[in-house]
């Protein structure tokens, strides 16, 4: 944490855009060494993709060749696969990925507005309780959030709303990190001055928020968003608790079900693992297009801290 | 977020270090308004279910007669009987034991260690393909490598009919918590590697021009400054992992289609599940949970305490 922060250092000074002194012979030594390095990062890269190439080739293949056939060998039933996962149920599957899109979208752009005001208002504001409030947000950082998904689902039973897309949407709301963050990206964007002259210019103070904090601070509450998504789309136990009706089904709970039922049904693994390919296309999708603000992010707001 | 996660101690406290200036308090009622929607939402659904499962935790019903009649069962307090039932459980002490360290932390320090070092190709290839698993939720995670497991589809396996070797299966009682480990290794390390990497993109070039002209090699400029120097990064990450070993989930629940080896208990939250679900038993079920949310507070601070003096002290001296 303390490195980033004490390095000043633009982007722009590394080496290969500096002809330092050192430069021919760091070229030299980089074409003599580094085979090893090389082959460990190689095999590093291979291990993670292993998977997601596998999902690649096995949703090609048929029923009878998923179990016999070579792992990457690739085959000829993509199509089919589709269309026998989209025959089950009338299309539950499809329904569970809109389901998923509703809750990780929907509560993550919930969470943004609602960790934005917080951050703004610890931020730029002093106010009796101040402190205190920001504590009892630390503390939640800290609590495990799947600790929480039994007694909130005893909670949300006595006020019948559990098997509902509340059940899932509410609790993904608060994220006492996003809120942290919000904070952070409050404290270094927004200058003070600005605000004091909007204020001196008689500018109410829900205006000072949404017209000049907000535009500055949105690539902090973008990333607050990422965050977020990430986070509930990963969470399997709160839906899998609250939630009996498989029409409410997030992908991965729906998927968890259909791959139970597989086990007196093996046709269904195909089904399984095209639904697995298909879910997680859009992710993938999103990462990559995304990863130059994952880099740009990274350096800039080292840069900024 | 790994901005975040690098820069935050020193933005939190500039935050609120400036002196205060009169302008400031002009917001009124404003800030209150601002905090209402979180604090609502953090009182709702944090501080009312830990209050609830705390409450729970100290209660049991008490079925009086044969039960029959109406009042027969009571809920009644019953003190830290239900802690002593959950910490004396053999069911839980090994579903912990069995959820020791999975070493989520060693792989991604070299990888990001490699990843900035300028000797090593292939490094834009193999930041996103490193990255590449963090986009993908546990489930799904552990649904392919269940696959992958199977004698049917595993490489390993295929090879090893080949070459006329009996394979080991991955799955067995023996193996199974080596196959979970993995998958959690598998979706950490991308997270982890961008903590790392974050951290180590931030020292400064000149420490190593000054190294090198110093006559120190690549390996030793990795271990006696980029290590020492990311260290409060790795400390992060290593929290980070034990706090998610303690709530393993969905990983042994996914697989649990694919093998019997996994018991209903074999993780302490899957032990909570079935406490409050199948056996109906929500009381020792709160207090489980009780237990594992003051061991994850007990590890992170703890944890922060022995190694703060250690991680943090360059930053005065």
């Amino acid at each position: 944490m303390a490195a980033a922060t004490r390095a000043p250092a633009p982007s722009g000074t590394r080496p290969p855009t500096t002809p330092t002194c050192a430069a021919p012979s760091r070229s030299t030594r980089r074409r003599q060494g580094g085979g090893m390095g090389t082959l460990v990062l190689l095999i590093g890269a291979a291990y993670c993709l292993l998977p997601v190439l596998w999902v690649l080739t096995a949703s090609t293949k048929s029923p009878e060749e998923l179990f016999s056939t070579f792992t990457f060998a690739p085959s000829t039933h993509l199509w089919d696969n589709i269309t026998s996962l989209s025959a089950i149920r009338g299309g539950l599957f499809w329904r569970w990925m809109l389901n998923t899109a509703v809750y990780a979208v929907g509560g993550a752009l919930l969470s943004v507005v609602v960790s934005g005001m917080a951050g703004y208002g610890l931020a730029k504001f002093t106010f009796t309780g101040k402190a205190l409030t920001f504590n009892v947000i630390l503390a939640g950082v800290l609590v495990p959030g799947v600790v929480l998904a039994i007694p909130q689902y005893l909670l949300f039973a006595q006020v019948g709303l559990t098997n509902t897309y509340w059940a899932v949407l509410l609790p993904s709301i608060i994220s006492p990190y996003g809120i942290y963050l919000a904070r952070i990206y409050a404290a270094a964007s927004v200058p003070d001055d600005v605000i004091e002259a909007a204020r001196t210019d008689g500018a109410p103070e829900w205006r000072i928020f949404v017209s000049i904090a907000t535009p500055m601070m949105l690539p902090g509450l973008f990333t607050v968003f990422l965050f977020q998504f990430v986070a509930i789309w990963n969470n399997f136990m709160l839906p899998y608790i609250m939630l009996g009706d498989d029409r409410l089904f997030p992908v991965t709970v729906g998927l968890s079900g259909l791959l139970n039922q597989g086990a007196s049904q093996p046709a269904l693994y195909t089904a399984v693992v095209t639904g697995a390919l298909l879910s997680i296309l859009p992710l993938i999708v999103l990462f990559l297009t995304l990863q130059r603000f994952w880099h740009v992010d990274l350096t800039s707001g080292a840069v900024k801290g | 977020m790994t901005v975040a996660t690098t820069s935050v101690t020193t933005s939190a406290a500039t935050s609120a270090t400036p002196a205060r200036r009169r302008g400031r308090r002009a917001g009124g009622a404003a800030p209150y308004v601002y905090l209402a929607p979180a604090m609502t939402l953090v009182v709702l659904f944090l501080g009312l279910p830990i209050g609830y499962a705390v409450y729970l935790s100290f209660r049991a019903v008490r079925v009086s007669g044969l039960g029959l009649s109406r009042n027969a069962r009571q809920e009644v307090w019953a003190g830290f009987g239900n802690y002593v039932r959950s910490l004396s459980d053999p069911d839980f002490l090994s579903s912990v034991g069995r959820v020791g360290l999975y070493g989520l932390l060693l792989v991604p320090t070299m990888l990001a260690l490699l990843l900035d070092s300028e000797r090593a190709r292939a490094r834009g290839f193999a930041r996103l393909a490193i990255f590449l698993p963090y986009a993908i939720p546990a489930v799904i995670a552990s649904l392919l490598w269940g696959f992958l497991y199977l004698p049917g589809v595993s490489p390993g396996a295929f090879l090893a009919e080949r070459l006329g070797v009996t394979p080991p299966d991955v799955l067995s009682s023996g193996l199974v918590l080596f196959a979970i480990a993995n998958i959690g290794l598998w979706g950490g390390v991308g997270f982890n590697m961008v903590v790392i990497f974050t951290a180590l993109k931030a020292i400064p070039r000149e420490l190593y021009e000054a190294a090198r002209l110093d006559g120190c090699s690549e390996a030793a400029i990795a271990w006696r400054i980029k290590v020492p120097l990311v260290t409060p990064s790795l400390i992060l990450t290593f929290l980070f992992s034990m706090i998610a070993t303690l709530q393993v989930f969905a990983e042994p629940l996914t697989l649990r289609p694919l093998t019997n080896t996994i018991s209903s208990t074999w993780s302490p939250l899957m032990k909570v599940y079935r406490d409050a679900f199948t056996r109906d038993d929500v009381y020792s079920a709160a207090a489980t949970s009780v237990v594992i949310a003051l061991a994850t507070f007990a590890l992170s601070f703890g944890f922060l305490r022995l190694v703060q003096r250690r991680a943090f002290s360059q930053e005065t001296g």
